[in-house]
């Protein structure tokens, strides 16, 4: 295991990460974590935003490796501004979509970045598109990607509704990220958010002692014959410091 | 793939495993997704219904929830073959126990000589089990022993390949202080949810509440199961 203590210094820099968008009558709310993160033991940032707005009504989320991630968003931003002023009006979100899934597809031996598209256009309104790791393109109501996606799926499907105002979508959104960030190691930090209408575009940003609070059972110990649940309501940080105080309170009992 | 096909032309241009199906030479396992709830004098288990071997589903109404003794149950996933045996190991240790104490065992009892085999043997063994039951002591109590051996309570407890799906679900939606029907209706949308998600889960939910009156099982038929929006 000689490798073990440079383990993160020598992996490459990935957004382990939760990323989700999803569509309401008259938008979509976009959001993602924050956190990118290096052999899964180092956190190489905080406060990156992986959510980046590729046109005036038209973002893209970025989950997989940064390098590969960032390459395909910064070609798609030049190819998508060349484009919009070659039709001299506002691009499609399904250009846009066909545009990444382009570079994805091409280069998918040597990439490893996965996206989701999310907009409003004129012809058909808002948008939510997947962009998979091969080049697959999906149009779908709502979609959630990256390493902190997986335990967040039964979730989305028990809590979404087809038909939520703006505000709704808004918590649930910010609440799946919150959820997947407590699981997951990889993702965590703040929720950057952007909801998009056909007026425009508008960036939120929640911060880490604002996020939704799911409460938590940490310990269920015995002392001395007497039965102690620790229920917590918190952030993770202030949690485990009542928890680790309550014990040493039990045991001089 | 073709370049390398080009490389060696006097090999067979066969390939043998093709004879066999995939699943042929597959180990048999649960992948799986299992649960259990404590509520305020018993427990609630859950599980599906499906055994792989690869692709086939070898058996689509597994039941993994084992009887170890007669207020004490386990929910099995990993490797079927490992975890029959421990299992079969357990309730032999636990009887004999038992007949010893003259009284009924505890959960905790039960739950450390999973912990014990699963430790001991953990190099060879690919076993993921939650140990649940009811006795006079300390009522109602869930233990996880996930692989490698660890051994810990915890009010409530997922484990298995769907699992991961659902911590989401259950992180926002577990209540301390629910009654043993609303657990019941929390464990089967958990199983419900992760076994659309998960191509390792499916067939029927199996239920189980253990109390002081006895153990009470049931069956949610595919059909019936509470269904929720699919993207």
């Amino acid at each position: 295991m000689s490798s073990h203590n440079n383990g993160w210094r020598s992996a490459a820099v990935s957004t382990g990460t939760t990323i989700i968008a999803v569509r309401y009558d008259g938008g979509v709310v976009i959001g993602s974590d924050s956190r990118a993160s290096m052999g899964g033991e180092y956190v190489s940032s905080r406060v990156i935003n992986k959510v980046v707005q590729v046109h005036d009504k038209i973002f893209c989320c970025m989950s997989g490796s940064l390098a590969d991630a960032q390459a395909v968003t910064n070609a798609a931003i030049h190819k998508l501004n060349f484009h919009s002023m070659q039709m001299g009006e506002p691009p499609l979100v399904q250009s846009a979509a066909s545009i990444m899934r382009e570079f994805c597809y091409k280069h998918r031996d040597e990439l490893s970045a996965g996206f989701i598209v999310a907009g409003w256009d004129r012809k058909r309104g808002p948008q939510v598109f997947e962009v998979s790791l091969g080049g697959m393109v999906v149009e779908q109501e709502f979609t959630i990607g990256g390493s902190g996606s997986t335990y967040i799926y039964g979730y989305m499907d028990a809590k979404f509704k087809p038909g939520m105002t703006r505000e709704q979508c808004l918590t649930f959104t910010t609440n799946a990220i919150t959820l997947a960030m407590d699981r997951d190691n990889v993702s965590g930090g703040v929720v950057h958010l952007a909801v998009v209408t056909e007026s425009g575009a508008e960036r939120q940003l929640i911060p880490g002692n604002k996020l939704p609070v799911f409460s938590r059972v940490l310990l269920v110990n015995e002392y001395l014959g007497i039965q102690v649940r620790v229920v917590v309501r918190g952030n993770a940080f202030e949690s485990f410091w009542r928890a680790q105080s309550t014990r040493r309170v039990v045991r001089r009992v | 793939m073709a370049a390398s096909m080009m490389l060696n032309p006097a090999h067979n241009i066969y390939n043998p495993h093709d004879l066999a199906a995939d699943w042929f030479g597959q180990e048999v396992s649960t992948g799986t997704t299992i649960m259990a709830v404590e509520y305020d004098g018993g427990v609630v288990i859950g599980a599906d219904s499906r055994t792989t071997t690869g692709a086939y589903i070898a058996n689509r109404v597994t039941d993994k929830l084992t009887y170890i003794h007669e207020r004490i149950y386990c929910c099995r996933s990993g490797s079927a073959a490992d975890t029959q045996a421990i299992a079969d190991a357990v309730t032999y240790q636990l009887g004999f126990h038992s007949i010893e104490l003259d009284e009924a065992p505890l959960v905790q009892t039960a739950a450390n000589l999973f912990k014990e085999m699963c430790y001991r043997y953990r190099e060879e063994l690919m076993a993921g089990i939650i140990v649940a039951g009811w006795d006079k002591r300390r009522g109602g109590q869930v233990y996880t022993v996930p692989m490698g051996g660890m051994l810990v309570r915890q009010p409530v407890s997922v484990g298995g390949s769907g699992s991961s799906y659902i911590y989401g679900y259950m992180d926002s939606n577990y209540k301390s202080g629910m009654s043993k029907e609303e657990c019941l209706r929390f464990t089967g949308e958990a199983l419900s949810l992760a076994m659309e998600r998960d191509g390792s889960s499916g067939g029927v939910a199996r239920l189980a509440a253990i109390s002081e009156e006895g153990v009470e099982r049931r069956v949610i038929l595919g059909n019936q199961l509470p269904k929720f929006f699919s993207a």
